[in-house]
């Protein structure tokens, strides 16, 4: 499906230009010293577009809607995938896909947050907006992992929890404060990665790890700038001033120093380009993570994790 | 007859008598609307006496009501915020701080201590709705946090009194942590085998709800007050529908199962003393 944000456009441009001067190429009439010149031209307009994007830009390309969403990253990273369904108390929630495969060759189990692409799936799966039986359903999966002594890896874009009336009757709040208690004692490896959009509380659900990662073009923060926007500066459509106030990128996130453990570079013109490409990247620091935190015991995981939220907090005394 | 012959005056405007009313006299019950005299308000626990309706109250005011006389030992009453984001709106973050803190007299959103409850030990965190909406940052997240680890360390109960917006969006992504920090340590606490209660007070919603607050082993709600995940006018927006009358209220709460008890605020200190006596074996 053919989607493009507005600053891709002069660089999709050119692409097109060069697709067509490849296609007029015959034996006779060679553009190939053209072709050449123009594909350095993109190379170059590639990487000045994406070495200066706006706070609010790379917020929708994390929320581009060609990017690698959970799914993608399972097909491309894990083997012996299967889901399972169901928080057992009320229904299944699409818009939060969990299972079982395995991590090169090791059994694991993996969760994560679910989009669409085309406008039947986006409504599926709730536009990967939760209600409390998705997080119910993550935790019975995550305490699965636990009595089997499987590593939990998830994946976490989303806009937020969904906001509904039946979301608050089935006790939104419950599940996901249930979620941060609950994962803060998993006696197995938890490693977390942002690979879009991280939502607040409904990204925080199932983001409690012993390492946090986010990919170079994701974002993370306690609202959305549209949100945020609608009640700081009273105007909705101020995301954009929001995002550069918030300082929600992986970037920003890093400088902080006590969030999150590494930023997973993408391949230059981002993830959504190749999913293959951005997904080995991923599955190198998943490797590495992972590989870091085997020697350490049930207890000492959890010692792990509260140490590190324990760090999370800058104030004066 | 006399009355029909009477001169006309001209009509005067009736010079206005302006009553000057002291500030504060007199209440209006956003409730019942009626308006009530102040101070029998305030006799009353800031209660409405017409309606029922629980006025909002400060962190002092609610410890002064719960704990016993002098009992309580302020923890970590000097610890404030630092606005690491130089986050501004239309004002800046640090002075946000610094007018909340002149306005409420104290330096951040969150009063916590030591004290008793009819003798009970207890451990207390109580919410300043005041300052800047209650919201949640580092600072209210760590002495919450601190509250439940001094609890597990005097292995005594801890007892929550929320009334917030959520986390504090000025503190971005560490605001948010703050709910995964606090929910944490009550893992630690639940393991120690201690009584966790929460009180919910008008209004509770956002991170302070999908956190500690609705991890009580016992949930306590005052009447009426309104306790969410999201709030109302974002649900509104969201699915384009009027919501249910009540919705989100402390009632509606109990019906579907999310706390465990309404409880007036006369009552709450007994309600309290005797929860934590069951749970204690005293």
């Amino acid at each position: 499906m053919q989607f493009y944000l507005d600053f891709e456009k002069p660089l999709v441009e050119l692409e097109q230009k060069i697709t067509e001067l490849r296609e007029y190429s015959t034996d006779r009439v060679n553009f190939g010293g053209e072709i050449r010149k123009l594909e350095k031209k993109a190379e170059k307009l590639r990487k000045e577009i994406f070495s200066n994007l706006s706070r609010w830009q790379l917020t929708q390309l994390a929320r581009h809607v060609n990017r690698p969403f959970t799914l993608d990253f399972v097909s491309h990273i894990f083997t012996d995938w299967f889901e399972v369904h169901g928080d057992r108390l009320y229904r299944d929630d699409p818009a939060l896909v969990c299972g079982f495969a395995r991590f090169d060759g090791e059994p694991c189990a993996v969760i994560g947050h679910q989009k669409g692409r085309d406008t039947k799936e986006k409504v599926r799966r709730n536009f990967a907006m939760p209600n409390p039986e998705g997080y119910r359903k993550a935790l019975r999966v995550m305490k699965m992992a636990e009595q089997f002594g499987l590593p939990v890896f998830t994946f976490v874009d989303t806009p937020g929890a969904f906001p509904g009336i039946g979301a608050e009757e089935r006790g939104q709040a419950e599940a996901i404060a249930r979620n941060l208690r609950e994962m803060a004692s998993l006696k197995v490896p938890v490693i977390v990665t942002v690979t879009g959009e991280g939502g607040s509380g409904g990204a925080l659900a199932i983001a409690v790890g012993n390492r946090v990662l986010m990919m170079e073009y994701s974002v993370y923060s306690v609202i959305s700038p549209e949100g945020c926007a609608a009640i700081l500066w009273k105007d909705g459509s101020k995301g954009d001033v929001a995002a550069e106030a918030l300082k929600l990128t992986a970037r920003d996130i890093d400088k902080l120093g006590c969030i999150i453990d590494d930023v997973i570079p993408e391949p230059l013109g981002g993830a959504h380009g190749d999913h293959a490409a951005a997904a080995a990247q991923v599955k190198i620091f998943l490797q590495k993570h992972l590989e870091e935190l085997r020697s350490l015991s049930g207890d000492e995981l959890v010692e792990q994790r509260y140490a590190k939220l324990r760090g999370m907090s800058f104030f004066d005394e | 007859m006399a009355w029909f012959r009477k001169s006309k005056a001209p009509i005067v405007p009736v010079e206005t008598k302006k009553h000057i009313m002291p500030e504060g006299v007199w209440k209006k019950c956003p409730h019942c609307q009626e308006i009530v005299y102040a101070k029998e308000v305030e006799r009353n626990l800031n209660v409405c006496p017409k309606c029922d309706y629980h006025f909002r109250i400060s962190a002092r005011e609610r410890i002064a009501l719960i704990l016993d006389e002098d009992s309580f030992v302020e923890m970590d009453a000097k610890m404030q915020s630092v606005d690491f984001l130089e986050f501004k709106d239309s004002k800046r973050y640090r002075d946000r701080l610094k007018s909340s803190a002149k306005k409420c007299g104290c330096p951040s959103a969150l009063i916590s201590g030591t004290g008793t409850i009819e003798t009970l030990p207890v451990v207390v965190a109580v919410f300043e709705f005041n300052f800047m909406g209650g919201s949640m940052g580092s600072v209210v997240g760590e002495k919450t946090t601190r509250a439940i680890e001094r609890a597990i360390e005097d292995r005594c109960p801890c007892i929550v009194f929320s009334s917030s917006g959520g986390a504090r969006m000025q503190e971005s992504i560490l605001s948010l942590m703050q709910m995964a920090k606090t929910s944490a340590a009550l893992a630690r606490f639940k393991e120690a085998g201690l009584p966790f209660i929460s009180v919910l007070t008008d209004p509770t919603t956002g991170g302070v709800t999908a956190s500690f607050a609705m991890l009580g082993d016992i949930n306590m709600a005052e009447p009426r007050a309104l306790i969410g995940f999201a709030g109302p006018r974002v649900i509104e927006q969201t699915i384009r529908q009027k919501l249910p009358d009540g919705f989100q209220r402390s009632e509606y709460l109990l019906e579907h199962g999310m706390v465990d008890m309404i409880v007036p605020r006369a009552e709450m200190k007994q309600r309290l003393a005797q929860i934590l006596r069951i749970f204690t074996g005293n």
